[in-house]
């Protein structure tokens, strides 16, 4: 006797079931299956092909009319079900019920909106089935028009390339740091992001939505918490989905974030069973279609009263869209007795990274060339012991199996034509006859043929030529690279951002071969300093990868609270400055009131959770930041000069005062101070300052490199000039040279030891134009600089970050 | 036992960077990695009990902010030459929230 079966929703997961089902119980089954869409099955991952162009809907459809005939299928397509009454097993559709033996609920997901002001309005459209991919594609029709997609995801990112290649004008923005957080790590969301750029796609990352704005009903446009408007003819949102369950819930059964089922996909009604993304099972819910497949076998079994059960496996995701090639599968977190491998390969764009957990790999990420990722996916699933191939692993499976190479022998082993250096086209041969033409080091191997001139990842294969052409002679140059995380010197790294216009910390780490996922502690700063300098009003700082007291914006204490030192251009002061100063160390029970060194007042011992209210209040009284934690610059002490003192010869408080204001808020690689003093006598210590002034009858007298710290250091004399103007200007464009080229945590004095004052002269003082240029340069970045870091973190978006994030303490007293 | 606190959103923390939970028995430091995993330990260095909710976050690891010492997030073990260690918590994401397992602070009070 055949048995009646009602199916809610015709998708991915249902249709097979159906298969499955036909397949193994034929005439067992009565089937009545409803859905919403007005169509039967088809294959939604395709929708994105579709919308490109690529494929049309009929290509995609899975089942059509005459496959749903033979197998007696009664189709209510394009009606919704609205209620399940289990008690008498009917199920009410918009256009009548239906009894049934067995329901099978498999309703998919329910795409998420979120709730921004106008997000009702017209245009405003999720990415979910055949209608949304139509609205699309009609943009596409006509010239001109614009789209904005909400979401950086899988799905954002294949309805904006469809519609990029539809000729639409697409922008993403999205939320986190990255694209594709959740399958990719930073490196290959680089690599994604540049590659989507490349397809004239706009994408903006943490970027917050603010606003939708409409006219006459319809969408016209995005703004963002910044400010910046996106005009748009269509709004995409593709931010997640969410189990639909609202039928399972109104019915009564067993629902947590999805509908529970067991492991037969039974849900807590015996007669109901549930699958597909709207199900949960084991605390999980699903969102590809690889489990979904495995859940509809198990449901048509269940269905025939065969024993089977649901077991999750590790999911890879494979991207389609067009010209992206990616892959990740496993768990690719960074860990405890985790290694991670990592290959990069800049001049083509290839980024792979193993993530390894003791002889197994448990995670891959790649980017660029995923040929091998179905044998890395299968050692995930298998959790193959990969001890012996570990050194070869990340060429492949072609590497494995043979003796452990020696390195030197595979090189031996190249043919003379074989392509060392991939950014230059050097082979080997060019580099074998510069050396027997009389190379002998490595510079000048770079000079004659430019191998590893570049982006330098190739330095060890050039290396490894000469030690088999020079033999005995060849002796490795001892450079120190900047951190573990990568074989370049500070300054290779500086060399490259400006010549391959790096402008981001995973463009330097991808393009410059870092061997590391995210960098270090040592790196970061250093990467964010340089980036910073070489990209004024581009690169966004990034605060997480600054030490403490640049992130905090004061220095932080032994005991774990902070001292806030407020600026007093050229150590001079006010009445009404002290009166603020001397209120806030009383309302903040600020321990200790101290006058530093620097001509300035302290206030040590301040709690993090008061700093935001601090700075309001000196703010408030006109004071900014003095910055008396940056690597940037400190202060400009000043003596009486000639408004007091007898031997005065110039306006030394004036000067001081106007250099500071000229140059506060620059970051530096290490700290900068500076002096100006009103006569040789050099009350203001100028001569063991970074750039000190000394005042003369005729003048000013230059100084640069002094330090009073751990090594005593007098300046020397740069030159001597006759305006305040010209201090300017000369201060400005030594300033910017030192910028430009030390590397971080080189104070000036090490800088000028390594360059040498001839170096230094010759840009700044004999060089007109290079001085002009470089104080034009270091003004330039001012203007994006020159903001005080207290006023920006008393905002509300900031203060957060200096509270707690929950207090037990407080709660536990009520 | 276990007892799931909700204490917050995972972006009210910033990525690669860490806030702190007041409890009686001091301060834990919650942390939240590039790869939007958390890990709570207790905020006070082994070395000299500086405030690791400051340091740079990398990798799995946190650099101490007064002197440098590596520690794991997630064994709370101080790496390289270093030693010493800190106590873990449990703590999860669900949905965008972090649940942290307040048992142990309650064991650790009443004790
Ligand atoms: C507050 C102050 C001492 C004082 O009470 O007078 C001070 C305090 C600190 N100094 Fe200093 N220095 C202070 C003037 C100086 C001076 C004198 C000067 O600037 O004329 C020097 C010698 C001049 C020089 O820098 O060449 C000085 C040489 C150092 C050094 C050694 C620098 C070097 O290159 O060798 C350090 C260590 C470092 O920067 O790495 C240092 C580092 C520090 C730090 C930032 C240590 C730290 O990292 O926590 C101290 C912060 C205390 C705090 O929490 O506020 N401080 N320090 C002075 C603040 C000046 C200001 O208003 O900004
Ligand atoms: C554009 C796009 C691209 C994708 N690409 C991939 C990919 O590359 N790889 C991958 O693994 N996954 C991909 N997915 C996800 C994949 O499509 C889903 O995981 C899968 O379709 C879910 O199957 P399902 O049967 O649970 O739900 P669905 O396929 O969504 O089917 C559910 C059906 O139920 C109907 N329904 C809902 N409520 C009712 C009701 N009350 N009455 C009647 N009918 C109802 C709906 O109309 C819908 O047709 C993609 C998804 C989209 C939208
Ligand atoms: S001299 Fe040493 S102890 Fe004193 S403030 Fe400067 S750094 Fe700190
Ligand atoms: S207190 Fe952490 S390293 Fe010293």
């Amino acid at each position: 006797m055949t048995k009646k079966l009602v199916v809610i929703g015709a998708g991915m997961a249902s249709g097979r079931m159906l298969e499955h089902l036909f397949e193994t119980q034929p005439g067992a089954w009565d089937v009545t299956l409803f859905n919403a869409e007005p169509r039967g099955n088809y294959n939604r991952l395709m929708l994105s092909p579709v919308l490109s162009g690529e494929k049309t809907y009929a290509e995609i459809v899975t089942h059509d009319a005459a496959w749903y005939e033979e197998h007696g299928v009664t189709c209510r397509f394009g009606e919704k079900v609205l209620r399940i009454d289990r008690a008498a097993r009917i199920v009410e559709g918009a256009n009548g019920p239906v009894p049934y033996d067995r329901l099978v609920i498999a309703t998919g997901s329910n795409p998420f909106m979120i709730p921004l002001p106008g997000h009702d309005l017209k245009g405003v459209i999720p990415y979910r089935d055949l209608e949304d991919t139509e609205r699309m594609m009609g943009l596409g029709a006509r010239p001109g028009s614009k789209a904005v997609v909400i979401g950086g995801g899988l799905l954002g990112l294949e309805a904006a390339a469809g519609m990029a290649a539809q000729g639409v004008d697409v922008t993403v923005v999205h939320v986190m740091g990255h694209l594709m957080e959740r399958q990719l790590d930073e490196a290959a969301g680089y690599l994604l992001k540049k590659a989507l750029e490349a397809k004239g796609i706009t994408v903006l990352t943490a970027a917050n939505s603010k606003e939708i704005i409409g006219t006459d009903g319809h969408v016209s446009g995005l703004t963002l918490d910044d400010g910046t408007m996106l005009p748009c003819d269509l709004l995409v949102m593709a931010v997640g989905i969410r189990p639909n369950v609202a039928l399972a819930q109104d019915a009564g059964l067993a629902v947590g974030r999805g509908i529970h089922v067991d492991d037969a996909m039974v849900t807590s009604d015996a007669h109901i069973l549930g699958l597909g993304e709207c199900v949960e099972h084991a605390g999980a819910i699903f969102g590809l279609v690889a489990p979904l497949y495995d859940q509809a076998k198990v449901a048509a079994d269940t269905l025939g009263e065969k024993p089977a059960s649901f077991v999750p496996k590790e999911v890879a995701t494979k991207l389609k869209v067009t010209g992206c090639d990616l892959f990740s599968a496993g768990d690719f977190a960074a860990g405890e007795g985790r290694d991670d491998i990592v290959f990069r390969d800049p001049s083509r764009g290839v980024y792979k990274r193993l993530v390894l957990e003791g002889e197994r790999l448990i995670g891959a990420v790649m980017y660029g060339d995923t040929s091998h990722s179905a044998w890395f996916h299968g050692l995930i699933k298998d959790r193959t012991d990969v001890n012996d191939m570990r050194d070869t692993l990340i060429f492949g499976p072609a590497f494995q199996g043979g003796a452990q190479a020696d390195p030197l022998a595979a090189v031996a082993a190249l043919p003379a034509d074989a392509e060392i250096c991939g950014c230059n086209g050097v082979c080997k041969s060019r580099i074998v006859d510069a050396i027997q033409g009389g190379a002998v080091t490595l510079t000048d191997v770079r000079a004659q043929t430019k191998a590893s001139a570049s982006c330098g990842t190739c330095t060890g294969l050039v290396e490894q030529v000469m030690a088999l052409t020079l033999g005995d002679d060849f002796e490795v140059q001892t450079v120190k690279p900047m951190c573990p995380c990568t074989p370049l010197t500070h300054m290779d790294v500086r060399r490259l951002i400006k010549s391959r216009e790096l402008k981001s910390m995973p463009a330097v780490m991808q393009e410059c071969g870092w061997t590391t996922s995210c960098g270090c502690a040592s790196c970061r700063p250093a990467l964010n300093y340089y980036l910073l300098c070489d990209w004024p009003g581009e690169y966004q700082d990034d605060d997480q990868s600054r030490f403490v007291n640049e992130r905090m914006h004061s220095n932080i204490q032994k005991d774990g609270t902070y001292s806030v030192v407020p600026r007093m251009w050229g150590g001079i002061t006010t009445p009404g400055e002290l009166r603020a100063i001397a209120d806030a160390a009383d309302k903040y029970q600020v321990q200790t009131v101290k006058v530093t060194g620097g001509q300035r007042i302290d206030l040590l011992g301040v709690k993090k959770q008061d700093l935001p209210d601090i700075w309001a209040d000196l703010n408030a009284a006109g004071m900014v930041s003095g910055q008396a934690y940056a690597k940037g610059l400190r202060t400009v002490k000043t003596c009486v000069g000639t408004d007091h003192c007898r031997f005065g010869t110039q306006d030394s408080t004036g000067l001081g005062i106007r250099m500071e204001k000229a140059l506060w808020g620059s970051w530096t690689p290490a700290k900068v101070k500076m002096a100006v003093s009103g006569c040789p006598r050099n009350c203001a210590e100028s001569t063991c300052k970074d750039v000190g002034v000394i005042c003369v009858d005729s003048g000013y007298v230059l100084h640069i490199g002094g330090a009073a710290g751990l090594h005593i250091q007098g300046t020397v004399v740069m030159c001597t000039v006759k305006t305040e103007d010209e201090v300017m200007e000369y201060t400005a464009a030594v300033v910017q040279l030192y910028r430009e080229e030390a590397a971080y945590l080189e104070r000036m004095y090490k800088w000028l030891d390594n360059v040498g004052l001839d170096h230094i002269v010759q840009r700044v003082v004999t060089d007109g134009d290079s001085r002009r240029a470089l104080a034009d340069r270091f003004f330039y970045a001012q203007q994006f600089m020159q903001q005080d870091p207290w006023a920006e973190r008393t905002k509300p978006a900031y203060r957060a970050l200096y509270a707690p994030l929950a207090d037990f303490t407080v709660e536990a007293a009520e | 036992m276990t007892d799931w606190t909700d204490i917050g959103a995972l972006t009210d923390i910033p990525a690669r960077g860490a806030r702190i939970v007041k409890t009686h028995t001091g301060c834990i430091a919650v942390f939240r990695t590039a790869e939007d995993e958390v890990f709570a330990i207790d905020d006070s260095c082994p070395h000299r009990g500086g405030p690791l909710s400051e340091g740079i976050v990398h990798g799995r690891s946190v650099t101490c902010p007064l002197h440098n010492m590596v520690l794991r997030l997630d064994t709370g073990i101080a790496q390289g030459a270093d030693e010493g260690s800190v106590n873990t918590y449990a703590i999860r994401v669900e949905s965008g929230r972090l649940m942290l397992d307040t048992a142990r602070l309650q064991r650790k009070s009443v004790a």
